[in-house]
């Protein structure tokens, strides 16, 4: 499928090169093209959007490391950046933790839960989260589904047994 | 999360988890949601919303729009060639509104264009000129006489009595009481989309995120006048549904989009638009006189519930009639008087929502069992048990006899029997109500107790026809079940592929099992809604099965194996599965064979309230949920919590709030969905006692965590602070302020 049959691009936009999962991309977009829409246009499907105000955390990617929610960054600021989305972030502890514990449902949130896994133990660190700890950090991602006791559970185990395995942190 | 682990059975698939087909993808991202569906040269839609609640259209004009550049068409009500007027249980919502509009954000035009930013701005550019109606939004006032009247018969959608045994009078105790439910929001994550594209026959295809694929093909139909086999709905990848997907919201408009352009096209709604979109859980209004003996025995229950129903009738009559059969709870009683009415009002369409109308039933009858506790000075948690349902007793409304599958008070005894919480209230700042926001020290933290017992049925249910098909491929490749149940996200292609491997691996020995695409090429299948579409297809798959295995030669295939025995043929089972079938309740006793079976649960709800600030953090939710037999114990406990989550969330935070017919949050910043930060502990006991209607046993379990959760919470408020609170969500002004309510409810003469 090309880029045009998706049809919402921006065909006479602002070019802006970035990368995308370790790819270069080159963008067309509008001045008020936000990131997740200018990914989505582009066939970058994985990153979903459930609201488009900055609320739900489903459309959450890497932005030069740091989580945003991507509907709220005009890509046009995005020349350059890297831009990793659950594409490149899904570890597969990761996934085979999600799965065990029930965590997936409808799956619309599941990208974003995802990428907020990784960053937060890659935020935390050496440092062991409590359960309250972990409800702290996912509570930018809503998932209207699980009641986020799966994904909070896989999440603990994972950063348990990265600990244990003396990584600290993947990828 | 701690769970009790249920008795295994030694079946080789039933009972056991299994990884859901859908899995890997949806963490990856590869899976396909209806909004990534695309196709070539696609156009889009967007939906022109009327901004009035209640309002005459005088005159539309399009010709600005249509001018702008890369504009295709406009469709308005002029353009709908079929049925006008649709509705999948009663006809009264128009396609698109002519004439006048009922509710904010009815839609009156679809605009196709090339891009969907291009469609949306030249829908703000489409103009209606309106001439502004009376707005009917009290629905205390809506049988008035001199209320506006919003559809030709009246303002009524549904009344119903349910009056049989003793008089509801004279009992050595009696209480009362009115209590109130808020306006719930589903909010699904993924938004409403679907794609339509034009078939060579002169028919159409849509893809579309629903709970229903027959319901939305038959209303396409009627509106396009075209046959019914001319119209293919074909599941979408669906985020979420919890009953906010049973009504047609984009499905007709991009049908006939698709046909008058010749081209496909797809929307997706942007969050404020799916607000005003789908229908959402009735407000209720339920007043309540229970009667009892000094010693606890229950006598009567009377009781009047009155639920908004919005605009247009989507559910409400089957919705009324469930809020008025589980009035009376799981309990026993000598004399019930309950009338249920759902009318029509110019706020928020109400239909589908987890629990319909049992949700808001239970929170009545709870609510007044705790004043009838207190009443008493006997242990709300004793109260309950002592006159809960058994097996071989008459349900309270419908006078049927429930089967062996009745452990009300199993659930009851086993959840007040799981482990409390620490006695003291954390002093964490994660932990204390109100959070990190160094609100409190905690001095005017207190701990409370709520219980609560819910029960609803499963399937449709009041005489409404069921059946649902399935067929079992046997090929080279392995066996493919095809099927129309819709996957929401609720396991239900694990179910289905269980089933198959429970049923041909005995048989067959390991074969690859894989299930095909949910449409409605695959039979019929009945929504995924009402608990109902586990059990339908498991029934549906089991006879299949068994029709394939008997034709084939079993002895060759244990001989050389199913790929030998099979070679290059394909060989089908066929068949269609239909349950004991119901019948509509008597008019004036409401007595009747209504329901097929029914599942019971309980909850029990530790909080921690701040009483100076009326913040509240619940600390923890122990349930124990009875369901038949356990299919796979894993995304039963999914489901579970994820209804516990919403039964929360309509306890504390969520409401879409309406003024004048406009809703004031239709958006994630000011509607509350609960987080993660919001979520307690979860103690979840699985009760296991075999439902004999049921395939297998099992019972549906979708339903029940969302009917005694919310009450629970709300009387471990009440128990905490000892604030009356008679309406959820509750507000930290009504704890504070000790009231029943600050919002300001009529409440009507009882
Ligand atoms: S889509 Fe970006 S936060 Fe919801
Ligand atoms: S799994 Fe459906 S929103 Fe999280």
């Amino acid at each position: 499928m090309s880029t045009a049959d998706r049809s919402d691009a921006d065909a006479d936009g602002t070019a802006v090169a970035l990368t995308v999962d370790g790819d270069q991309v080159e963008l067309s977009v509008a001045p008020e093209t936000s990131l997740l829409r200018a990914l989505r246009d582009a066939g970058h499907l994985a990153t979903t959007g459930a609201c488009e105000q900055g609320e739900c955390g489903s459309c959450s990617v890497l932005l030069d490391g740091r989580m945003v929610c991507s509907c709220l960054v005009p890509a046009v600021t995005c020349a350059s950046a890297e831009v990793r989305t659950v594409t490149s972030l899904c570890a597969p502890d990761v996934a085979d933790a999600l799965v065990a514990h029930g965590a997936v449902q409808c799956g619309f949130c599941t990208p974003g839960f995802v990428v907020a896994i990784e960053t937060a133990l890659r935020t935390a660190g050496d440092r062991v989260l409590s359960t309250d700890e972990m409800h702290e950090h996912l509570a930018g991602n809503l998932c209207r589904c699980t009641g986020y006791a799966g994904l909070v559970t896989a999440a603990l185990e994972v950063q348990r047994a990265r600990l244990a395995a003396g990584a600290g942190r993947s990828t | 999360m701690s769970v009790t682990a249920p008795t295994r059975s030694a079946s080789p698939s039933i009972g056991v988890d299994h990884e859901r087909p859908d899995v890997r993808a949806k963490i990856s991202g590869e899976f396909e949601f209806s909004n990534d569906a695309v196709a070539p040269g696609m156009l889009f839609g967007a939906t022109v919303r009327s901004p009035h609640p209640h309002a005459r259209i005088v005159a539309i004009d399009t010709r600005a729009a249509l001018a702008m550049e890369g504009v295709v068409t406009i469709l308005t009500a002029d353009d709908v060639p079929g049925d006008r007027i649709i509705g999948h249980i009663t006809a009264d919502q128009p396609v698109f509104a002519f004439d006048r509009v009922r509710y904010e954000g009815e839609p009156i035009a679809f605009v196709i264009a090339t891009s969907q930013r291009l469609a949306w701005r030249a829908a703000d550019a489409v103009t209606v000129e309106y001439s502004p109606l009376p707005v009917l939004t009290d629905p205390e006032a809506a049988l008035d006489p001199d209320a506006p009247l919003l559809h030709p018969d009246g303002n009524l959608v549904r009344r119903l009595v349910i009056d049989h045994g003793s008089e509801c009078h004279g009992a050595e105790v009696e209480v009362s009481g009115t209590w109130w439910t808020g306006r719930q929001d589903q909010a699904f994550l993924g938004p409403e989309s679907g794609l339509a594209r034009p078939d060579p026959d002169g028919g159409v295809t849509v893809l579309i995120a629903t709970q229903d694929l027959h319901l939305d093909q038959v209303q396409i139909a009627a509106a396009l006048g075209i046959d019914t086999s001319l119209v293919r709905v074909v599941c979408g990848g669906v985020g979420g549904a919890f009953g906010g997907r049973e009504d047609v919201t984009c499905q007709i408009h991009l049908a006939l989009a698709a046909l008058l352009t010749g081209r496909p096209v797809k929307t997706t709604f942007r969050r404020r638009e799916s607000f005003l979109a789908h229908p959402k859980r009735h407000p209720a209004r339920l007043a309540y006189r229970i009667g009892a003996d000094r010693d606890g025995t229950l006598r009567y229950v009377w009781a009047r519930i009155r639920l908004d129903g919005g605009a247009y009738a989507s559910t409400s009559m089957p919705v009324i009639g469930v809020a008025a059969y589980f009035a009376a709870g799981p309990y026993r009683f000598d004399g019930v008087d309950i009338v249920g009415e759902s009318v029509y009002t110019n706020n928020p369409v109400s239909g589908a929502m987890r629990g319909f109308g049992a949700v808001q039933a239970c929170f009545g009858i709870e609510s007044t069992l705790d004043l009838l506790a207190a009443e008493l000075d006997i242990d709300p948690v004793e109260l309950r048990r002592r006159n809960a349902l058994r097996p071989g007793d008459r349900f309270p409304t419908s006078g049927q006899i429930v089967g062996p599958s009745a452990p009300v008070i199993e659930v009851i005894e086993r959840c007040a029997a799981l482990p409390l919480p620490e006695p003291s209230p954390q002093l964490h700042p994660y932990a204390r109500p109100g959070g990190t926001g160094l609100t409190t020290l905690g001095e005017g933290v207190r701990r409370g107790v709520g219980f609560a017992v819910g029960v609803k049925h499963m399937l449709y249910g009041e005489g409404t026809p069921e059946w649902c098909d399935a067929t079992v491929r046997l090929s080279s490749g392995g066996v493919e079940v095809l099927s129309a149940a819709v996957e929401v996200g609720q396991g239900i292609t694990a179910v289905l592929e269980s089933v198959a491997r429970e049923e041909l691996e005995p048989a067959l020995g390991e074969i690859p099992i894989r299930v095909g695409p949910a449409s409605t090429a695959a039979g019929y299948a009945g929504s995924s809604s009402a608990s109902r579409q586990t059990w339908m297809s498991a029934g549906a798959v089991r006879a299949a099965c068994r029709d394939l295995l008997a034709k084939l030669d079993l002895a060759v295939v244990s001989d050389v194996g199913w790929e030998q025995a099979v070679t290059d043929q394909v060989i089908a089972g066929e068949a269609t599965y239909r349950p004991r079938a119901t019948e509509a309740g008597d008019p004036t006793t409401g007595r009747g064979d209504v329901h097929v079976a029914w599942m019971f649960v309980a909850h029990r709800a530790v909080v921690d309230v701040d009483v100076e600030l009326g913040t509240v953090k619940v600390v923890q939710i122990a349930t124990s949920q009875d369901v038949g037999r356990a299919v796979h114990p894993r995304e039963i406990h999914g489901q579970i919590l994820g209804g516990i989550a919403q039964g929360l969330g309509l306890a504390l935070n969520e409401e879409l709030r309406v003024h004048d017919g406009i809703a004031l949050n239709p958006s994630f910043t000011d509607y509350l969905v609960p987080t993660a930060a919001d979520m307690p502990e979860m103690l979840v006991d699985l009760v296991e006692v075999a439902e004999p209607e049921a395939p297998y046993g099992l019972k549906g379990v979708g339903e029940p965590p969302s009917l005694s959760s919310t009450p629970a919470i709300a009387a471990a408020i009440r128990a905490a602070s000892g604030a009356p609170l008679r309406r959820v969500p509750i507000h930290p002004d009504d704890i504070v302020t000790m009231t029943a309510t600050s919002d300001p409810v009529e409440v009507p003469e009882t």
